[in-house]
Formats: structure tokens, sequence, C-alpha cells
């Protein structure tokens, strides 16, 4: 049963030593500042990630995650011209979200249409969708905003806690909890580790599938308000291509891509670890940002054969 | 597939409406013939083709044209595809290739050994994904995803960070020259296309990569080196990119690492899976996915000459797509022609 724990043993120890090049290369590296900051900063992509994890475990993939946060975005701004408030734009379009996801999760079981290539639809029609609204950065002047960004917990030592980042970790909590004490989350590992076996077992694949996508489109969504709050603007080309960085911060979260073996609370640290290399990138000063996409890709590679020396010798393992 | 697998086959004669929709070539090339009818009745002069100053002048040209690197990658793409595999790293392999060929045309290097260096850079690239996917068994998706998210940071590391222009008269006539009234990138596609089928479907490599991605194991017990099959899928879709890159970066006669061949993997993947390629592998097929590179290209330009506003392109795009790969779907066309059935009896 350790077996299960290895790949996040191996994430949380790859963040504390990237963590602690850091501490040890610059004066004010481990300074609750820096950790409230990398918390703050990469909250709307792991609020993304959390809900890609359920995806990925499930064996599938969503890429429409990007799209859905410049969506949301640019909708609630321009929601604010209208003079709505921001969190009833903002429940709204998390409405929006679920129903958006139930309906990609709907084709792809109905119609046996790949995944991949149902999300990457879903892709073009929700960036397709910013730019109807909205060609430009439209600023969200609601007062709300001011006051979501000044909300915050002291961490002491001048760190803060921000509202993004609480609601951050409120979701992944709340994730956790579906994934590992629900029937849900116990259908979406079976679903993911052998689909056809589950079926046999009685898991209701088409309504657990309809509901991973659905809690994907919640959760990308929720990503996209938090941003948009964070950023206090809507923007037609947000989040371009963060469904790379949601996928890799699972991947490097410790969830195998296969379906089936993982866990939601590895994907904080795969995001994080993302941030933290970004950090360090600047930190550092005379490293262009191009070095942050080399680091990180390097990165994946180490632990993509990492975790393949791991899960080798667990596949055998079973097999005996 | 066969009339004995299609149950909603309603036998009249010898081209039954099942039959013929259950073609694997039925539902792209009519998705291409609606779109140009569109055009047809949208923009009158769609289908003139004229000389100007010694080159083919028209929207369908024009089609064909910008087509080009699309259509170089999806080719590639297909072939992956066929093997099981995905390639995410194609826009990344364009940055990369354009890079190293900026550098090297500023080093005064004769064109053709440019050439040949610059295609051996997208071989390179296609064989580390190879290895990856093959040697170390990593998932394509992932193993792909490696070269797209640092790939970019590699051609911006060779150009370092800046957009390095350059002027080339090989090059150029590459891109955007013409040939016998024909623009070149054309023959140039033309006889990539040539080539892949010649060396996929004249020999058994085809055969081979079909039989890899229609199921590796089976595969490498009938005696097929799978692991160097796949190397050569990969092999061949980093040719093709590098080739696509060649074009591109001769279009703007510069390398602009950020931008070149951004999300061409999208459109290629699409088009693969518009001509019929499936995502479980097993099966491509090289002239259809020209087709659905036709359709998005033509989508594209239609929306042009229509006089939408470009911002609806993205929108409309994803709309024919979901359509194309709904009404692919054998299973939702059986239950809709299901609830007409029950309906009329």
């Amino acid at each position: 049963m350790r077996d299960r724990y290895l790949p996040l043993l191996a994430t949380v120890t790859v963040f504390v030593l990237v963590y602690a090049v850091g501490a040890v290369s610059f004066r004010h590296f481990l300074s609750t500042n820096v950790l409230g900051d990398l918390l703050t900063d990469n909250a709307f992509i792991i609020i993304a990630a959390i809900g890609e994890t359920f995806v990925i475990l499930s064996g599938g993939i969503d890429l429409s995650v990007g799209s859905m946060i410049g969506f949301v975005g640019v909708v609630m701004a321009h929601l604010d011209t209208l003079g709505w408030h921001p969190l009833a734009s903002g429940a709204l379009l998390i409405a929006f979200g679920v129903g958006f996801g139930a309906f990609q999760g709907l084709v792809i079981d109905f119609c046996e249409i790949q995944p991949f290539i149902i999300t990457l639809a879903g892709l073009f029609l929700l960036r397709g969708g910013c730019f109807m609204v909205s060609l430009d950065s439209v600023p969200i002047k609601h007062p709300f905003v001011d006051v979501f960004s000044d909300w915050h917990f002291g961490l002491g030592g001048g760190g803060r806690l921000s509202s993004s980042a609480i609601v951050m970790l409120a979701v992944l909590a709340a994730g956790v909890v579906v994934a590992h004490f629900t029937r849900f989350g116990a259908n979406v590992y079976a679903i993911g580790g052998d689909r056809a076996s589950a079926a046999l077992m009685g898991v209701p694949i088409r309504r657990t599938t309809v509901g991973i996508y659905a809690l994907a489109g919640f959760y990308s969504a929720l990503g996209g308000v938090v941003y948009a709050l964070y950023t206090g603007s809507g923007y037609p080309l947000a989040g371009l291509g963060d469904e790379l960085i949601a996928i890799a911060a699972v991947v490097l979260g410790g969830t195998l891509l296969t379906g089936g073996v993982g866990l939601v609370f590895g994907t904080l640290f795969g995001g994080l670890i993302q941030g933290l290399i970004t950090t360090l990138v600047n930190f550092q000063g005379t490293l262009t940002s191009w070095w942050a996409t080399i680091f990180v890709g390097v990165l994946l590679f180490v632990f993509i054969v990492a975790q393949r020396t791991i899960m080798g010798s667990f596949m055998t393992r079973r097999a005996v | 597939m066969d009339r004995a697998d299609n149950p909603q086959a309603i036998a009249v004669g010898r081209w039954s409406l099942g039959e013929i929709t259950g073609r694997s070539w039925f539902w792209p090339v009519t998705a291409l013939a609606l779109i140009f009818l569109v055009d047809a009745v949208v923009s009158p002069g769609f289908f003139s083709i004229r000389i100007v100053q010694g080159r083919l002048f028209g929207s369908l040209i024009d089609v064909l044209y910008r087509g080009t690197p699309t259509a170089l990658v999806a080719l590639g793409m297909a072939v992956v595809i066929g093997a099981k595999g995905i390639d995410l790293s194609v826009g990344a392999v364009v940055a990369i290739v354009g890079a190293v060929m900026t550098n090297l045309i500023h080093r005064d290097m004769s064109p053709p050994l440019i050439l040949a260096l610059t295609l051996g850079t997208g071989v390179l690239c296609g064989m580390w994904n190879g290895f990856l996917v093959a040697i170390l068994d990593i998932q394509p998706i992932i193993a792909t995803l490696i070269l797209m998210v640092a790939g970019r940071g590699v051609a911006l590391l060779i150009d370092e960070g800046l957009i390095v222009t350059f002027r080339s008269d090989f090059f150029s006539a590459i891109s955007t020259g013409e040939f016998l009234t024909v623009p070149s990138r054309i023959l140039v596609c033309a006889g990539a296309f040539l080539a892949l089928w010649v060396v996929l479907r004249r020999t058994a490599l085809g055969l081979f990569i079909e039989s890899v991605g229609a199921n590796s194991a089976a595969a490498d017990l009938a005696g097929i080196n799978a692991r160097l099959v796949k190397i050569a899928a990969y092999t061949l879709s980093g040719l093709c990119s590098g080739l696509a890159g060649v074009l591109i970066c001769g279009d703007i006669r510069g390398s602009d690492s950020n931008n070149a061949g951004l999300f061409i993997e999208l459109d290629a993947i699409l088009a693969v899976v518009i001509g019929g390629g499936s995502l479980a592998g097993g099966r491509f097929f090289l002239g259809l996915t020209i087709v659905g590179v036709l359709v998005i290209q033509g989508l594209t330009t239609s929306i042009l000459v229509s006089g939408l506003p470009a911002q609806y392109n993205m929108i409309v795009k994803g709309a024919v797509v979901l359509i194309v790969l709904l009404l692919q779907s054998r299973r939702l066309r059986q239950s809709v022609v299901g609830v007409f059935l029950r309906r009329s009896s």
C-alpha cells in the first residue's frame, strides 16, 4: 500500500530540493513572502489542475482548461460593465463551466470519441467565444476586486496567505475528499484502472464520465474566476497554453497518464514546482525567461523516467 | 468498414445510403464540398483562377498556398497517429528548425547544405521523440509534451531571444516563389506527399506502422520490430515538421521562435481526425489527411472572403469540427437513424 505514496514522496522531495537550492543561493528566498506569493501566483493554475487530475485519473484528458480560464475572465469583465457583482457573474460562469464540461463528457461517452479531440474542439469553441466577447483587455472595476485582493491571512514575517491561495487550498481539500472518500472518487479510479472491468463490476460509466468532465469544468471555471479577480481584468488571450501547464502539474504531481494511479494532493506540488522554477529564474536575474521552460522540460523528462522506473518495479511486483 | 458490421445499411442496390456514408472518405469529402458550396454562393469569384505576373492567382490557390505548412505537419502527424502515437512537439520543432536555419544562413553556408542540416535537425527532434516513446516506453502525449514545453525555450536560446531576420534568395524561392506559374511551396508539398506515399504505401513500412498501431505486442510477435517502426514514424513526423519550418521561416524571412508554428499541432491533429484517422491507431490516410487540411484552411479562407470579422474564425472552426466529429460517430448516426425509423414505422 505504501507504493501508492511513492510518486508523491518523489514530488515532495523534488519540491524541497528545488526550494533548498533557492534558499542556499538567495538570501531572502526562505521567507514567508516568497511562499505566500508562490501560493497566490499559482493558485488559479493549481485549481484548474485539480480538475485535470480527476480527468487524467480516469484515463482521459481535458484540453479546454486554458480557454475556459480566458473565457470566464472575458465574460466576467463584460458582465462587470453591465453592473453585475463579480460573485454573481462568477457563480453564473462556474455553472456554465459545469454544464460545458458535462456536455463534453456526454459527447465523449455517448459518441465514443476520444477525449483529446472533443476537448480540443472545446478549446477552439471557448477561445473563439473569448474573441466574440472582446478583443481587448477589459478591466473589472467593481470594488469587490480590491476587497478580494486585499483580504488575507498574515503568515508572520511579512508573508500573506491571499484569498486566491485560501480558495485554492479549500477546493484542494474538497478535491481530496471527493477523490478518496466518496463512491464517485472510487469510480473514477476504477474507470481509469480498467474501463471494461469497471463496467462489468457495475460502475455507471456514463454518469461517472459526465461527472468527471463536469467536475473538470467546475475547477477550470473556478480557476478562471480566481484569475480574473487576481488580475482584475478579462483578457481574451488569458490562459493561453495553460492546459499544458495544468497537465504538466498533474504529471509532476505523480499521476500516471494511463489513468487509475495518482493522488489529487500531488497536483498541488506539481503546480508549485513549476511556479518555484519560475521564481528561481526570476531571483537569479541574469537567466532569461526561456530558461524556465527548458528547466521545466528537463524536470518533466527526469520525473517521467524516474516514475517509469518506480512504476516498473510496482507493476512487476503486482503481476507476481 | 464493410456492410456486415453496419447494421443500419439500408440495402437499396449497390450504392445503399448506409454503405456510402460508411465509407471512410464520405464525411471529410462531404464537409469539404459543403464548404466550397457555401463559398460559391457567398463569393461568386471563389473558383476563378487567373495568372497575374506569371503566377496562378485565386481563392482556391490561396487555400492550397496557406494550407501547405499545416499539410506537411499533418502528413507526419497522420503517420504517428497511425502508429497509435501523437506528436505534440511539431510546433516547437518548427521553431527550433527555423532558429537553426536562420543561424546557419548568417554563417554564409551554401543553401543546399543549410537545407540538409536544417532538415537533419527536424529528423533529430523526431528521433528524440521516438526514443522516448519506443525505448523508454513513455506515453506519447507526455513524451512529446517534453519537447513541446522545452523546444521553444531551445529555439529562443539559439535566437538569443530575438526575432532574427535573413535574406536568402534560395529559401525565399522555396517558400514564396513560383515554378511554371505554380507557387513553389505547393510543389514542395506535393513532392513530399508523393515521397511519403511511395515510402509508406509502395513498401511494407505503411503496413508495419498500421499493424504496430493496431496492436504493438501482436506486431512484435509477428516479427515486426515495433520499436524501430515507432522510431521511424516519429522521425518521419520530425522531418515533415522540419520541412514545414523551412517554409514558414522562408515566408517571413526570419525566425520568430515565440510564434512560428504556434498551435500548428492542434490544426494538424484536427486535420488527421477529420480525415478519418483514429487516435486509437491502426490506420492512416495520407490523401484524406490533405482533405482534412483543406477543410480547415478552406474554412479559414471562407470566413475571410465572406466578410465576417476574423475573430469569428475560431468559434466557427470549433463548431464545424464538432459537427464533423459528431457526424463521423457511428453510434450517434445509428441512434438518430433509429429514432427516425421508429417514428416512421
